[in-house]
């Protein structure tokens, strides 16, 4: 059974997830703290936090989610491009639908 | 908030009352019964703490059919309430909104779903011819937590009260302004508890089924169950994060005043809506594709053929799932979108039509020329086939966006939805119990009394909800607690009661009939029970063994077992046992689910003292797994061979 985690079946301390949990912390203390209290320009902070939130994503890839860790590429290609094919359906398409497919500023 | 303690438990409704009478009378009962047969210590150490994928399986189900009693004296309620009209039945309209918010929100996410995760747990892993899932801990942890979930639903309405937005908890109904008190929080943190179990479940099991195949199993000879749980498994893992994330948005609005789906400063209600049915419609999907599963196993063992068409099933389901999550507009056009938009969504769900289409022909053509026998799940599947069809075809009539300014929330809805979750859903529901019962419990359920509940629920279901469409075109909107003799809907109406009750006896003859069969029907000596063709029916037992197989078999064709049958393979005839590898049991799921329902429901009440308890207790049950080792036990092999030997003679003995 695979019933061990991955740093248990080393021996280890489980120093990935330790780092990764911490550092996906932090990572979002900072993007509150540019949100809530820095002095930039709203464009400025909207690409700081989305680039902040990109890279936490990459960090729980590898960290928790054993990215890089696979056999099987195929498989792992697969899922990345559901998640990115989910990912974009709801985001785009929460944007278009709410917009109503219309651009209310030059109906209302 | 500080509610007095005569507002903190619910007084003064009779219901209420008999309601918080019976659950006092069943807690005292099960703890005299456990304490007096000295149960206890056995419900721990076999069940509760079970890692074991076939328990976990029946944990579930067993749960899944006592939310379905609640559920359904919910809908019986209901329908007494609309018998005839002005009934004073129920009392009011809050009353009414509450039970038909409980009704909706149990069926979809304590009933339906659970079953069907408790029927891949029980099936799956045999299937595909491994020992357990990939994680059995989590499995575990993943029950208790839809467990917990539901229980912290379910007491809400003895306790501070129901919810009553609806299962769709549209905003603004459901924010604080217009549903005051604890109720809706009971929803929003009893659905977020269970959710995580949900998900969690969705990697075990697409995990397990990439990793854990038997040898020779490639993925286009994998049952065609395991296909749908598959599917169904990456549906979850799309969606369920979606209803995680809206759940806690609205959390935020409801406790801490943020204004994500608010009217004022600046929220949007509609995007609540939005999320819901970003989720809620892959949910749908969830639910319905292992149902189509369930019968595409039935159909095959009961036809004695191998499945018409399986590569054009494969795809159909794969289809299935890419475009179950581009319809979910189709709730709400009539929220005014554009006509692009609309029109969009129109034209993805009639598409999600064909490849539905292409699976029940698939099936009728699996059964032309088949030698078929009518046992009592293969007279579901039958069932299945027409009854579904017709709420496939109202689909499609409801997905014409302009249409369906007219029938959007009209007893046609209603229709709809039940014909695809009771012909679908729920007959698979029962279907797949009824077929895996002996693998579950070593003896089958009796036929002639599972012939009668089949009889009488079917027709009571069509007696329900046939009318139903009439009254819809007859302008009469869902979730109207009465309505008045002039507005002509009474006969109709009368009748859906009629049926409601038969379906409501048919499925107490069916809980009879699991006591009847337990108590007296012929135990089972082999593992075949039904003339199987797919791995879960070549163990050595009728029930398996706890490690299922002391051999995994080597599988060389599609429907594995009954190829090992026509060629004389035994699959139990090992030569040389080996040490098997299984997973330990734990407690720790069992009790960091506990905190989860204390936290929960210290946050439902404002209290944030019980809710940071819960938070530490979760966290600390955490950390103690994240720094254990458990690397699980090895079962020797002549333990497995002595096991094996007891079996045999046990059947040779049965077999005289
Ligand atoms: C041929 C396939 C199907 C089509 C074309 C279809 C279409 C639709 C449409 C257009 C609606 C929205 C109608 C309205 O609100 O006015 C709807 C509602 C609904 N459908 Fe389906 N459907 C299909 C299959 C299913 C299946 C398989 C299930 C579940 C097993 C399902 C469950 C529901 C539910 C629960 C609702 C109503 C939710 C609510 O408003 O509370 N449908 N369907
Ligand atoms: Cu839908």
């Amino acid at each position: 059974m695979s019933n061990g985690t991955a740093a248990t079946k080393k021996g280890h301390f489980p120093w990935k997830h330790v780092v990764g949990f911490i550092s996906s912390i932090v990572l979002t203390l900072v993007a509150l703290w540019i949100a809530f209290y820095s002095a930039f320009s709203v464009r400025t902070i909207i690409v700081l936090i989305f680039s902040l939130a990109f890279i936490q994503a990459a960090l729980q890839l590898l960290m928790f989610m054993h990215m890089a860790e696979s056999s099987n590429g195929r498989i792992q290609v697969g899922h990345i491009l559901f998640s990115a094919f989910v990912a974009i359906v709801v985001a785009l398409g929460s944007y278009w639908v709410m917009e109503f497919g219309i651009h209310l500023e030059h109906h209302m | 908030m500080d509610p007095a303690w005569d507002e903190f438990i619910i007084t003064g409704e009779p219901f209420i009352l008999a309601g918080q009478i019976a659950i006092l009378v069943t807690t005292i009962g099960i703890i005299f019964i456990l304490t007096y047969f000295k149960k206890w210590k056995w419900l721990w150490n076999e069940w509760i703490t079970t890692p074991d994928h076939r328990k976990i399986g029946i944990m579930y189900i067993i749960a899944s059919l006592l939310m379905m009693i609640r559920a359904g004296v919910d809908a019986m309620m209901m329908r007494t309430q609309l018998a005839a009209p002005n009934m004073p039945f129920l009392g009011e309209a809050q009353h009414y909104n509450e039970i038909f918010t409980t009704h909706g929100t149990i069926m979809i996410i304590f009933v339906a779903t659970p079953f069907l995760i408790g029927l891949m747990n029980v099936a799956v892993p045999l299937q595909i011819g491994a020992r357990d899932v990939a994680f059995p801990f989590v499995n575990n942890l993943s029950f208790w937590t839809f467990f917990w979930g539901a229980m912290l639903f379910n007491i809400s309405f003895v306790i501070g009260g129901a919810p009553d937005a609806g299962w769709s908890a549209y905003m603004p109904l459901a924010s604080n302004d217009l549903s005051m008190g604890p109720g809706q929080n009971f929803y929003l943190l009893g659905l977020q508890i269970s959710g995580i179990g949900t998900l969690a479940t969705g990697i075990n099991l697409v995990t397990t089924i990439i990793k854990m195949r038997a040898k020779g199993m490639t993925l286009m000879r994998m049952p065609m169950f395991t296909w749908t749980t598959l599917i169904t498994s990456l549906i979850i893992i799309g969606s369920f994060p979606i209803l995680t994330v809206a759940l806690a948005m609205q959390t935020f609005d409801r406790l801490w005043d943020a204004a994500f789906f608010t009217l004022q400063d600046g929220g949007m209600p509609m995007m609540w809506v939005n999320l819901f049915w970003l989720w809620g419609h892959p949910e749908v999907y969830i639910v319905i594709l292992p149902a189509f599963g369930i019968f595409s196993e039935i159909i095959t063992t009961f036809a004695r053929k191998r499945l018409f068409g399986y590569t054009s099933m494969v795809f159909a389901i794969a289809a299935i799932s890419g475009l179950s999550f581009l319809v979910w507009v189709h709730h709400f056009f009539t929220m005014g979108a554009g006509p692009m938009v609309n029109s969009f969504f129109s034209i993805s769900t009639m598409a999600i039509a064909v490849p539905t289409g292409v699976k029940i022909f698939n099936w009728l053509a699996t059964l032309h020329r088949g030698r078929i026998r009518f046992n009592v799940p293969m007279v579901w599947a039958l069932g299945f086939i027409p009854n579904f069809t017709i709420g496939g075809v109202t689909g499609v009539m409801l997905a014409m966006a302009a249409a369906d300014y007219q029938y959007h929330n009209t007893y046609f809805l209603v229709s709809h939805f039940h014909y695809v979750l009771i012909a679908g859903t729920i007959f698979g529901c029962f279907a797949g119990t009824i077929y895996w019962w002996p693998k579950m419990f070593g003896v089958k359920l009796n036929e002639r009394l599972g012939h009668w509940v089949f009889w009488l629920f079917m027709i009571g279901f069509n007696v329900t909800f046939f009318p139903q469409y009439f009254l819809g075109l007859d302008g009469m909107p869902r979730r109207i607690y009465t309505y008045f003799p002039e507005d002509g809907w009474f006969s109709l109406n009368f009748l859906s009661t009629v049926g409601a009750y038969m379906m409501g006896f048919a499925f107490v003859l069916l809980v009879y009939n699991m006591y009847y069969s337990y108590r007296y029907e012929k135990r089972e000596t082999s593992g075949d029970a039904w003339g199987g063709r797919t791995l879960e029916w070549a163990t050595s037992s009728a029930i398996p063994p706890h490690y299922n197989f002391a051999q995994i078999p080597e599988v060389k064709d599609q429907d594995a077992f009954w190829q090992m049958k026509q060629e004389g393979v035994d699959p139990n005839g090992v030569e040389e046992y080996q040490d098997v590898h299984m997973p330990n049991h734990s407690g720790n799921p069992f009790v960091m689910c506990v905190f989860m329902f204390i936290g929960g429901f210290g946050l439902v009440f404002h209290w944030w003292t019980i809710g940071i308890i819960g938070a530490l207790g979760i966290f600390a049950c955490m950390i103690q797994r994240s720094f254990s080792r458990d690397d699980g036990h090895i079962v020797s092999a002549e333990e497995v061979r002595k096991e094996e030997a007891e079996i045999r003679e046990g059947q040779a003995n049965e077999n005289g």
